[in-house]
């Protein structure tokens, strides 16, 4: 399958829309609910954003996962940006550094399955969320 | 840039959004319909989402924006149309829109600012 995997530029604005268009399809593509499909497309834009926002741009995986019998959709987005220099707050609600209301990454870890952070100053950033289907 | 259009019914603003809006649009709407409230001497807003499968922080933050500029412009603003799989996303984002009026259709909306506009 075509979309089994895609690699995709975020460095404008309309590349987070891009992000959002192809995320739904390759969600849609899965068998994600309706619902699941809103929330995942909504932490592509999410995380988009951050990168775009923090790191002035960067690059969004779409894949297919499978695990034993469950398939999930797994979106990794990277960025050589200035990193964070602390998760934990990073990922505490309300948080903000640019011009958000701080929800983005703690909002996006609530609306996947899985989500993890990796970085560091200066080593720019990657988050890797998966979203199973039911 | 797609520029949705901005409807005028007597005092009220109907804009219906049937794309999927960058940030920079976004932003855009937010000026137009600053303007054209002050143009139009408009009492109410209406923002019609029923077309827009995803409400991110950021369009979510403009609409709360929106409501709070037409606010102090004497327009009441109300989004309506909100799919059901885009509010159940919003509440679990940990997106709240205060101070922005929801109703499920136009019809209802439009009760709304009447409602809100009749004296007493």
């Amino acid at each position: 399958m075509s979309t089994e995997r895609q690699e995709l530029t975020i460095a404008t604005n309309g590349d987070i829309v891009l992000a959002r268009r192809q995320v739904r399809i390759a969600a849609a593509e899965l068998g994600l609910s309706l619902v699941d499909q809103t929330k995942v497309v909504t932490v592509a834009s999410e995380l988009a954003r951050n990168a775009l926002v923090h790191a002035g741009g960067g690059r969004m995986r779409v894949e297919i996962v499978h695990n034993g019998p469950r398939r999930g959709l797994r979106l990794t987005v990277v960025d050589e940006g200035p990193g964070i220099e602390d998760v934990e707050q990073a990922l505490t609600e309300g948080f903000s550094t640019a011009n958000g209301l701080g929800l983005g990454l703690s909002g996006s870890r609530r609306l996947v399955d899985e989500f993890d952070l990796v970085s560091a100053p200066q080593q720019g950033t990657r988050v890797t969320v998966i979203k199973w289907a039911r | 840039m797609t520029r949705p259009p901005i409807l005028k019914l007597g005092d009220i603003l109907i804009v219906s959004i049937q794309t999927d809006l960058d940030d920079q649009e976004a932003l855009a709407l937010q000026d137009d319909l600053a303007e054209a409230a002050v143009a139009a001497r408009a009492r109410g807003v209406i923002i019609d989402i029923s077309a827009v499968d995803v409400v991110d922080s950021f369009i979510g933050r403009t609409f709360a924006t929106i409501a709070a500029i037409t606010r102090i412009l004497d327009a009441e603003t109300v989004v309506v149309g909100m799919r059901p799989a885009v509010a159940i996303t919003m509440v679990e984002l940990g997106l709240s829109m205060g101070g922005v009026r929801t109703a499920l259709n136009l019809t209802q909306a439009i009760e709304m600012l009447n409602h809100a506009r009749s004296p007493g």
